[in-house]
């Protein structure tokens, strides 16, 4: 292995890194998103107080079932195996399906499922005082969630959002499996034609720790905003300032 | 006298446990009423029965001469003219103060932001809070809270008060600055349904105090009349732990 090695490598092959890396990018944040969305949803739904048994209570009993299967099968199998079962289940019945479009559906449900249980804990990590006071005010529940308590939930969430994204930088590597031409589908590609296995694959390396430490590190910067600053300022009074 | 809220044979169980039984009272337009008994008599659960964060197992609730326990009573309506003080303050904790005295005025009473803001600015005022508008409910001190929290119920401008034990969760050097702006309220001719362990306060700014005892009310009347010359052996036994 010698670094002049890399640097050819990356003289002829630097666009298609580049390619992959953003492919790779763009699957992870595309689906950390609609999975925080899907998450948001089934905690939401998981959530809503059940009052006497009425037609609405049942609905929402078989809908929450049916989340709950989708949860357990998503968490419970691997994302590899997904990724197949997905891309050929649906080729299978004569569609043929963008291999992008797959990719995203598959992260997107995978990190769904974790998410919606993260989103459950954060609702239920409120206290139940947040939600009283805002019904004595007169708030219903919509209003109760929108103005009180989903946002402290985004908060709450923010960490385990970031977590996730991370995850599927990493993870997104085994969708090569259905042909998504991320960072490692190319540099498979690369390095079978060049048949520099270790310096092709240590470019990509690097590559996604920078992906990964640079997510992390802008993740905290968010947190920190959202925190708002420590100090307060306090108005100064008219009367005040006239002296 | 004209009646606010009119209680008729309210009862609450949990299960099979009743905490509320057959209470009957009334509170009149411009009233300072201070409900006191030992710990577990039901006084926090009236109070929330009164309001609808509990639903009452029987009897009637009378708002201004409708019954709001009728089924096609808009019951967030109704809560707009309750404000609520609770305990443990409650301050909608992602948002700071000003938000918080305005975030109902806009979403519930769907007042014009410049109204809001006005109203807010006018109450927070009064509890001597407005220098503090930007601070978030987890900067603040538990007395400066609970001034917010009262500020936030009066910026709905409700007919009545309710406060459930508004200073028991404070420091004793943090309950005077609370009491105070209570003290305030009641001069000003607020109407005010008070439960309260403070007797002295009970007795200085109340025109009538309720005494409650697992689940009954047992005697009412003027404050000289209930904490001095109790007439129940029930009060006179509370009065003599609580007061010593
Ligand atoms: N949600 C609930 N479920 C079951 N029991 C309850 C519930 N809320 C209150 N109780 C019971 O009702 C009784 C009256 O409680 P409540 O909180 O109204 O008393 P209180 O007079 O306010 O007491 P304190 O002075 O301690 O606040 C208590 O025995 C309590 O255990
Ligand atoms: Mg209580």
């Amino acid at each position: 292995m010698s670094f002049e090695i890399i640097l050819s490598i990356l003289q002829e092959n630097w666009p298609s890194y580049l390619r992959g890396a953003y492919m790779t990018l763009l699957i992870a944040i595309i689906s950390t998103i609609i999975g925080a969305l899907i998450g948001l949803f089934i905690g939401v739904m998981h959530t809503i107080p059940l009052r006497k048994k009425s037609v609405k209570s049942i609905i929402l009993k078989i809908i929450n079932f049916i989340l709950t299967v989708y949860v357990e099968i998503f968490r419970g199998t691997p994302m590899i195996v997904q990724a197949m079962v997905v891309f050929y289940g649906i080729a299978a019945y004569g569609y043929e399906m963008d291999r992008f479009i797959a990719a995203i559906v598959v992260v997107g449900l995978n990190t769904g499922a974790y998410m919606a249980e993260y989103v459950r804990g954060g609702i239920v990590s409120i206290d139940k005082g947040q939600y009283e006071a805002a019904e004595a005010i007169g708030m219903g529940h919509f209003q109760t969630m929108i103005h009180v308590i989903l946002p402290q939930v985004f908060r709450n969430i923010l960490p385990a959002t970031g977590n996730q994204l991370i995850m599927n930088i990493k993870d997104s590597a085994v969708l090569s499996v259905i042909s998504v031409t991320e960072l490692f589908f190319t540099t498979k590609s690369i390095a079978g034609a060049n048949f520099r296995f270790a310096e092709s694959y240590l470019i990509t390396c690097i590559m996604y720790l920078v992906m990964t430490f640079v997510a992390s590190r802008i993740l905290r910067y968010v947190e920190k905003r959202m925190d708002g600053q420590n100090a307060y300022q306090v108005e100064q009074r008219r009367e005040e300032q006239m002296y | 006298m004209e009646k606010v809220i009119e209680i008729k044979h309210l009862n609450k169980s949990f299960g099979n446990h009743e905490v509320l039984r057959d209470v009957n009272f009334t509170v009149n337009k411009g009233e300072v009423v201070c409900l006191i008994g030992s710990s577990g008599s039901g006084k926090s659960t009236l109070l929330r029965c009164i309001n609808l964060l509990e639903t009452p197992s029987g009897g009637e609730i009378i708002y201004n001469g409708e019954n709001i326990l009728d089924d096609k009573h808009d019951v967030r309506k109704y809560r707009t003219h309750l404000g609520m003080v609770f305990q443990q303050f409650n301050l909608f904790n992602n948002h700071n103060v000003l938000k918080n005295c305005m975030v109902g005025q806009l979403k519930v009473l769907k007042r014009s932001k410049e109204a809001a803001k006005q109203n807010a600015l006018k109450y927070l005022k009064t509890v001597g809070m407005d220098l503090y508008v930007n601070a978030k409910p987890k900067q603040l001190s538990g007395g400066q809270k609970q001034r917010v929290a009262i500020a936030r119920a009066l910026a709905m401008d409700p007919e009545v008060m309710l406060f459930d034990e508004p200073t028991s969760a404070l420091d004793p050097e943090m309950v005077g600055e609370v009491l105070k702006v209570m003290r305030q309220l009641a001069d000003e001719g607020n109407t005010m349904l008070i439960v309260t362990h403070e007797m002295e306060f009970a007795r200085e700014v109340s025109d009538r105090i309720v005494f409650m005892d697992k689940g009954v009310i047992v005697e009412e009347g003027p404050p000289e009349q209930v904490l001095v010359n109790p007439k129940h052996e029930r009060t006179k036994e509370f009065l003599k732990r609580t007061l010593k």
